[in-house]
């Protein structure tokens, strides 16, 4: 992996009794796109924001760009832009204004036309805030957070309430950004979102990291089993197709058998054998690659979004 | 320092975009201005000049309202979380609300005085020098009282509970719109521990009595004291989000904010100088005191006063015809009426200490002590 961006050693973060960030570790490295996957109240917002430095842990430690986020605020706030939740501007604020008064806040700026063609603001250079839409607010809202040209970027949750086609867009521009060798770092509960956007991914759940690879790798090594759905022409004895090769589990539903396999071709292989000893038919067979919703659902035994 | 000044330009044109920024700030304190000129400011060029006094400390005073409530509005829907994601701390933030809203008031302030000298005939522009630092240091001053304000309450709804309650407390207490000589001597010696009352009697005796920065300084320095003490107290109580809550700790700051007005109410508790200058310039302007009837001027006399001050002379030094001296010339018509009279008109609770000797001769045409005489 590049230099390290971003370190995170055993993260604890407590409010109350309640335990946020239970001992997450991580690293990011330079120019990667890096994703916090997990359901609301899992502890990704709590762990961006001790990134930034809003927030001070309460044990473990983090390094930005080589910069303690709390002692070295202010020279990290000069590397780092970010796209938080629930923020907002002034709602009689201009968008060429925000982005010109934001500018000025940074020993290094961004070009500010630069940045409203990038982000098809050009339009709506004298617009108020609070007459553009949710997805120009939050195009707005990444133009804002790049006019120091930073490092490394944070984003938490950045489509989170947009309609699908907004959140497309939203995915272009990150995608851009990834092309320009930024590093990103980004909280989502949306798995499109991480398998399109990130290099590597960390699935956290209850304040603790559950599994961290690429979206591919988890996919095939953290849940380990694909699915093979078969339509038979008459029904099986029960717990008869439980036993082929590298068959880890197995439904029967309204006629349809779903096989968890270890090894596809194996398991296959067989399924058309064990067919033709008993004179059974194959109608219909559909192998569906495990999402990394299933990776959740394995690790945790329940939905990203429950 | 550009930060500063970006984030002051940027607020005023914000605010000037605001209707009702426009309406508080612009509409209402002339709306005071032809008010209190119009129902009380009949009594000639003088009485312009003490409630123009009264009208300027009243349009610096509502500073602390408007910017208490911007600043917890922006805490409440995030903009303060964006600006923290930036290099600014506090400081620039509320720097630049106590500068944009100087910068709006200064207007405001031209157009009273303005109104006052050409529409409502005022003699002279008073003491400029002592009257525009008052009003720089008041609105400095102020606008740190509502930048805590805002930094001590949770929601719009406790600043706005908050903001009432001062308000009242400044309105009415302050010698803004009730003369302060009107109140009991106990509830005169309490007003000088306002900030408020330092600015009403500052710009009273720079307007009326002419008188100098040095003579204002009194009121100037427990202005700026205030501006010091608040602004320091607003950045350290200071809060970004909405949920981080005030600390124990925090809360005892806004204690040290009240201290500079705990010695400069005591002093004053002591020497009674102020006290005494505010009788005196009211009794001069108003020796009937508060009268809901009685002999009244006319618009007639009203004008005639007017022209009987020469707008040639020079401030300060404009001796008063005899006409004026007279009762029914030289007073405020107001519709609050005084419970007890002594037999000569004058309210029977003020003035236990003797005139002070520095009263110019404009001001003094009937003092206190004559008056009881």
């Amino acid at each position: 992996m590049p230099e390290a961006v971003i370190e995170v050693v055993n993260l604890i973060k407590n409010y109350g009794t309640v335990q946020a960030v239970r001992g997450v570790s991580f690293e990011v490295g330079e120019g990667e796109v890096f994703g916090l996957l997990g359901p609301n109240g899992a502890g990704k917002t709590s762990t961006v924001e001790i990134l930034e430095g809003l927030r001070r842990p309460d044990g473990g430690t983090v390094r930005v760009c080589g910069l303690d986020p709390e002692r070295d605020n202010d020279r990290l706030k000069q590397e780092a832009g970010a796209v938080l939740q629930s923020t907002s501007l002034p709602d009689k604020l201009r968008v060429e204004e925000a982005l010109r008064l934001f500018a000025g806040f940074y020993q290094r700026r961004a070009d500010t036309e630069e940045l409203l063609r990038r982000f098809q603001l050009v339009d709506k250079r004298h617009a108020y805030y609070h007459d553009l839409s949710g997805g120009q607010k939050q195009r707005l809202a990444l133009a804002m957070a790049l006019v120091n040209d930073p490092r490394v970027l944070f984003l938490d949750e950045p489509t989170s309430g947009l309609d699908p086609q907004v959140r497309r867009e939203i995915y272009s521009i990150i995608e851009e950004l990834r092309q320009g060798k930024k590093t990103i770092l980004l909280t989502t509960h949306y798995i499109e979102e991480a398998e399109r956007l990130c290099d590597r991914v960390a699935i956290i759940d209850h304040g603790q990291v559950i599994a961290l690879g690429s979206p591919r790798d988890l996919k095939t090594s953290e849940a380990g089993t694909t699915r093979i759905e078969v339509r038979l022409a008459r029904p099986e004895p029960n717990g008869a197709l439980s036993g082929l090769d590298a068959v880890s589990d197995l439904h029967e539903f309204d006629g349809t058998y779903v096989l968890h396999s270890t090894q596809v071709p194996q398991t296959i292989v067989a399924l058309v054998k064990h067919l033709e000893a008993g004179g059974n038919e194959l109608q219909a067979l559909e192998i569906a690659t495990p999402s990394l919703e299933d990776v959740f659902i394995e690790l945790t035994g329940r939905r990203l979004r429950e | 320092m550009s930060a500063t000044l970006s984030l002051t330009a940027v607020r005023m044109r914000l605010a000037l975009r605001n209707r009702a920024f426009i309406f508080f700030s612009v509409i209402m304190p002339l709306g005071f201005l032809f008010f209190f000129f119009l129902v009380f400011g009949r009594g000639g060029p003088i009485a312009v000049q003490y409630l123009l006094a009264a009208v300027l400390a009243l349009s610096v005073m509502g500073s602390f309202w408007g910017l208490s409530v911007q600043l917890i509005s922006f805490r409440e829907q995030g903009v303060l979380r964006r600006f923290r994601l930036t290099p600014i701390g506090p400081g620039p933030l509320l720097a630049s609300s106590i500068l944009s809203n100087y910068m709006l008031t200064i207007p405001t302030v031209i157009i009273e005085y303005v109104a006052a000298r050409w529409l409502f005939g005022m003699q002279h522009w008073g003491n400029l020098p002592s009257a525009i630092v008052l009003v720089t240091v008041g609105s400095a001053s102020f606008s740190a009282l509502g930048l805590i304000v805002a930094s001590v309450t949770n929601s719009l709804q406790e600043t706005q509970v908050i903001n009432n309650i001062l308000w009242s407390i400044f309105f009415f207490l302050s010698g803004a719109t009730i003369p302060l000589p009107v109140f009991p001597i106990w509830i005169q010696h309490a007003a000088f521990y306002l900030p408020a009352t330092y600015l009403v009697s500052g710009l009273e005796r720079a307007l009326v009595m002419n008188t100098g920065l040095v003579g204002t300084a009194p009121d100037t320095f427990a202005l700026v004291a205030s501006v010091i003490v608040a602004f320091e107290v607003s950045r350290r109580l200071f809060r970004w989000e909405p949920e981080e809550k005030v600390s124990s700790r925090a809360k005892v700051w806004v204690l040290v904010a009240v201290i500079p007005f705990l010695i400069m109410g005591a002093v004053e508790s002591h020497s009674k100088r102020q006290v005494v200058q505010m009788q005196q310039i009211f009794h001069a302007i108003a020796p009937n005191g508060l009268s809901f009837t009685g002999p009244g001027p006319t618009h007639a006399s009203s004008r005639s006063s007017a022209r009987a001050c020469s707008p040639a002379s020079p401030p300060g030094r404009r001796d008063l015809s005899d006409s004026q001296k007279s009762r029914s010339v030289n007073r405020i018509s107001m519709v609050v009426p005084l419970a007890r009279r002594s037999p000569r008109g004058l309210p029977d609770r003020i003035l236990p200490y003797p005139a002070v000797p520095d009263i110019p001769s404009t001001a003094r045409h009937r003092s206190p002590g004559s008056a009881r005489s």
